[in-house]
């Protein structure tokens, strides 16, 4: 029986692991999919939100604010992409003003700092693309931008370092109370563990029905999403919101850590919980709000869209704490999760230090260092390394300019890159314009290579998505 | 790292036949640098015949055709590093790249041909709504998969756009055993050429549905059916024409971009049509002494109009260099002007005193055209007619100006490319 | 009489031709613009043949895989029968481009011939 088995490895579960690495504690975290990262925390705004948004008084508002706090240190030690960008919740009716000062009180209320009201003089030298009808905007300086896969992966790969270990390719199917703990079925057979921590996204509802008599529903809620290519960058450098109101509620125009342009989402209750099939309707509607604060935004760079399911629940609150003795929630996590996920981490490990007394890791090593992109050496450092490690000077992905090294780097970290998506979510090879065209064969060959199996075993996203069927003439 | 007096980017059909002609021409001191593990560019992939009736006066393959050039530049010793990126081009023309042996270096050349060739526009530019699975591939991905590493990346296909990679690919899919459902395009002309058609498509009884767009992409883990309908004069999917195709994969072939990146960084001026540099008629970009050629200037759809581009390019490298880098500025430039649906021009600008005893002009029109005129004017005097039967998007046209009839109207401010009644 | 249609592919211009038959041999065709279209629709309606390319395996080269192609047009119902011919051929690297794969492919009379150049590996 191991302590504690956490279901699921997205940002919830990941900030969750790395937290109670802290703890002597045998930790088993178990994922459906083929890697972490790969529901919710994969396709998402990659906002920090300063944290005015929640109802104050929530647990929401709580977190939040305590997450986005927490998230430029933590890029620090842990190494991923950061950048405290600011934001503005741009009102574009004069009618709206009560709203916006609601807003900002709110914000106040909740603690969050340097809030003020910027009316559109400013404004437009803040953002010199901002709507024509822009009036006024609240202006959040500790809003903030990250990439949600780096910070996923950080966490991830600092928690194993400490001990924690991950199991992928196991979808918990079922939840058995047993003496001393928890029975839990799953497609690769039984694990039995003291304490589950269920931090399965959209899936919680289903795992918390299992052991409680309250019951929780989590709606999926779409949000269709366009990504515009570098060439679009500096459009808007402040993740800019529209204050919902006359005209709806409006679609984020954002800077990405990466150079990119994120616009989007839409926001559709739907049933499955798969469903992250963008539709012409949402992606259609992306197009028309996204020119409400921001205009000419330049749609015609878009290199890709896509889709992300938030993990909604009715009251819109995240429900954290015992389900059933010992099966501890952490359920109803959608926008602002991200953005709560260092918060979540340490809420949740103390409830699970608490439940199994756990005493401190003398050993837990808070840093972890990111996957070396030569990009950010001087000229001088970088000749070093090729030298030192040829691999560095083969370039693989010419969009974004990724190194055979870096892809290495990817598959040999634990957690690594076992798919194609595995290595472009942690060295972006196949994330720029050309979405892979020309690099996705080489990645496959690498990565046939490095894990020893043939190329026709690779595949985009874990089984079922090889990306190989056959060999030329294999059926005729 | 040694200088080089002419550093080519790009070891594809143009930077081949730009480094032949630059040699030919006197320059002794060229290199050429190619991303891949060998010389030949795309040719390297596209295995089927038509290449060289041009140039060769023979049909050739495309690893033939390249393989004619490769032995050339290998014959001159004109030198080449592969598996080199350029990671930047300046202003002033130096150039750093990178590879495993020389690690990180620079150059600083005096004059430079940007030969970086095109990449194919991939489904999130096309913003295809549906699932986001493998089995989604460019046609030039499959290519490279099916006749380089003999790989087959699906069974059942579907196929968006009727590019020319499309339709081959169409037929290269099908004799290597897999089944080519249809061939959907949304313009409702094909953008390949007629005989790639009959010979891909109708030798194998694949359809080709004209006005006609994906609407949707089903399955979570691989493709598992796509949806088509046909769409109105807007381009907008038309409701109740769907078609549900069960495959495992959709091939895209719907157009190509020439890759200026470099151009971009090195603040060359593009031609917002053709999306490569605008030259004047020694294919001169906007920095003097950076000239371009190949599908990095325009998309061509032979690849024999490349390599004569290319070693127009190559000549003019060449003079440059051996001006001693001489920018003649007060050398008047005539505007070329595009008018009745002609689309663009490569050159952009010609200056007589500048040009040989021809210019060769080339472009594209916009819609499918039955018995036009082509005419080109300088300032009000017609200097050159033809008529054309039909002319299309995808077949590029040719024209061969005397210079001798550009100086002979010196009141000229500029020169019009028209299309006019037969 | 029997009647075809068919496209011209010798130019862009794509005339729609239409030719009729009577056993099996063309006695007009009409919808051409110039005799091109006349002569094309002559063989094609006879005589059909295609240039075949494709693909074989090889072995201890730098590539896995050669470039090859029928060294001239083969009857158009031959290509599959053809296709199936190199299914199992693997050569031994170095390859060179014009070296015969296949001779006589289903004794059309016409080679199989590389068209790329594999050096060996190492």
């Amino acid at each position: 029986m191991v302590d504690i088995v956490i279901i699921g490895a997205g940002v919830s579960g990941c900030a969750i692991a790395r937290e109670v690495s802290r703890c002597k504690a045998d930790v088993l975290v178990l994922e459906r999919e083929e890697d972490v990262c790969c529901g919710t925390s994969k396709a998402n705004s990659a906002i920090v939100h300063a944290g005015y948004d929640a109802a104050n008084g929530s647990l929401m508002a709580k977190l939040n604010v305590e997450g986005s706090r927490l998230m430029p240190a933590l890029s620090k030690e842990l190494d991923f992409p950061y950048e405290n960008n600011g934001s503005l919740v741009v009102m574009v009716s004069e009618d709206d003003r009560p709203a916006l000062n609601k807003l900002y009180e709110n914000g106040v209320a909740n603690g969050v700092e340097g809030l003020r009201i910027v009316e559109r003089d400013e404004l437009v030298r803040m953002e010199p693309n901002i709507s024509d009808q822009a009036v006024a905007a609240l202006y959040a300086p500790t809003g903030a931008i990250v990439c949600p896969f780096g910070l996923t992966f950080a966490l991830a790969e600092n928690a194993a370092h400490n001990g924690v270990r991950f199991q992928f390719d196991t979808e918990v199917t079922g939840v058995e109370k047993i003496d001393g703990g928890w029975k839990l079925s799953t497609s690769r057979g039984d694990v039995e563990a003291r304490v589950v921590v269920n931090a399965a996204g959209v899936y919680a509802d289903k795992l918390h029905n299992m052991v409680s008599d309250d019951p929780m529903t989590i709606t999926p809620r779409r949000g269709d999403y366009f990504l515009l290519d570098h060439s679009a960058q500096g459009h808007v450098s402040h993740t800019i919101f529209q204050l919902p109101g006359k005209f709806g509620k409006g679609v984020l125009v954002a800077p990405t850590v990466h150079g990119n342009i994120i616009v989007g989402p839409t926001a559709i209750d739907i049933e499955d919980k798969e469903g992250v099939a963008t539709t012409q309707a949402g992606l259609d509607e992306v197009r028309a709000k996204c020119g409400l604060a921001v205009k000419d935004v330049p749609l015609r760079q878009t290199i890709t869209s896509f889709a992300g399911l938030r993990a909604h629940e009715a009251r819109h609150e995240f429900f954290i704490g015992e389900a059933a003795p010992g099966f501890v929630d952490c359920a109803g996590i959608e926008s602002p999760g991200l953005s709560s996920a260092p918060a979540i981490g340490v809420m949740v490990s103390g409830i699970v230090r608490d439940i199994l007394k756990l005493e401190e890791n003398p050993a837990f090593d808070p840093k972890r260092k990111g996957i070396l992109d030569p990009k950010g050496l001087d000229d001088q450092a970088h000749a070093a390394l090729i030298k030192e490690n040829p691999a560095y000077g083969t370039v693989i992905c010419r969009c974004e300019t990724v190194t055979e090294g870096e892809i290495i780097d990817a598959i040999h970290r634990v957690p690594g890159a076992r798919s194609v998506d595995g290595v472009k979510r942690r060295v972006r090879a196949g994330m720029g314009r050309c979405q892979g065209g020309f690099c996705s064969p080489r990645v496959m060959e690498i990565l046939a290579r490095e894990l020893g199996v043939d190329q026709s075993a690779i595949t985009k996203a874990g089984a079922g998505s090889e990306l190989i069927v056959g060999v030329n003439k294999d059926a005729i | 790292m040694r200088e080089y007096e002419l550093v080519i980017i790009g070891g594809g059909p143009a930077g081949l036949a730009a480094a032949v002609a630059a040699h030919e021409a006197g320059v002794r001191d060229i290199l050429i640098l190619e991303r891949d593990n060998e010389l030949g560019g795309i040719l390297n992939q596209c295995i089927h015949n038509g290449f060289g009736l041009h140039t060769f006066k023979e049909e050739l393959t495309g690893p033939e055709y390249a393989g004619r050039f490769i032995e050339q530049v290998k014959k001159l010793d004109i030198p080449y590093k592969l598996n080199t990126m350029v990671l930047d081009l300046a202003a002033d023309k130096t150039v750093t790249a990178m590879n495993r042996e020389d690690g990180l270096f620079q150059l600083h050349p005096k004059a430079v041909i940007l030969a970086m060739g095109c990449r194919e526009r991939p489904r999130g530019a096309l913003s295809i709504p549906g699932c986001r699975p493998a089995g989604i591939y460019t046609a030039g991905t499959a290519q490279r998969l099916v006749n380089m590493e003999g790989y087959m990346p699906g069974r059942k296909v579907v196929i968006l756009g009727s590019g020319d990679i499309g339709l081959i690919m169409a037929r290269r899919m099908t004799l290597e055993g897999a089944k080519v459902q249809v061939v959907a395009e949304l313009m409702p002309y094909s953008g390949g050429l007629k005989r790639n058609i009959v010979q891909c498509l109708d030798d194998y009884g694949i359809p080709l549905k004209l006005s006609h767009t994906v609407v949707d992409i089903e399955g979570k883990k691989r493709v598992e059916a796509i949806t088509i309908a046909q769409v109105d004069e807007r381009s907008r999917p038309i409701p109740g024409t769907e078609e549900r195709y069960e495959c495992d994969t959709l091939l895209l072939s719907c157009g190509l971009i020439p890759e200026n990146e470099l151009s971009r960084s090195a603040g060359v001026e593009l031609n917002p049509i053709t999306n490569g540099p605008t030259v004047n008629e020694s294919l001169e970009t906007s920095i003097p002494g950076v000239f371009a050629a190949g599908n990095v200037l325009h998309v061509h759809d032979l690849v024999d109009y490349v390599s004569e581009e290319a070693g127009a390019a190559g000549r003019h490298a060449a003079d440059y260099i051996a001006s001693g880098c001489k920018t003649e500025e007060d050398y008047k430039a005539l505007p070329i002007k595009c008018e009745n649906g002609v689309r663009y021009t490569v050159p952009v600008a010609i200056r007589p005193e500048a040009a040989g005893d021809t210019v060769t002009l080339r472009f594209r029109v916009g819609n499918v055209y039955k018995n036009k005129k082509v005419a080109v004017y300088a300032g009000d005097a017609c200097v050159f007619s033809r008529k054309r039967p039909v002319l299309a998007p995808g077949e590029m046209e040719t024209v061969i100006l005397k210079t001798k009839d550009l100086k002979d109207h010196p009141e000229a401010g500029g020169i019009t490319v028209t299309l006019e009644e037969a | 009489m029997e009647e075809k249609n068919l496209i011209c592919i010798n130019c862009p211009l794509g005339c729609p031709l239409t030719v009729t038959l009577e056993n099996g041999e063309v006695k007009t065709v009409t919808g051409n613009t110039c005799p091109r279209g006349d002569a094309y629709a002559r063989k094609e309606l006879t005589n059909p043949t295609r240039i075949v390319t494709s693909t074989v395996k090889v072995q201890g080269g730098t590539l896995a895989m050669a470039s090859v192609k029928t060294a001239s047009d083969i009857p158009k119902g031959k290509i599959f029968d053809c296709v199936k011919a190199i299914q199992d051929i693997e050569l031994e690297a170095p390859v060179a481009i014009g070296q015969v794969v296949l001779a006589d492919v289903c004794g059309t009379g016409v080679d199989i011939v590389a068209t790329k150049n594999v050096p060996a590996k190492g």
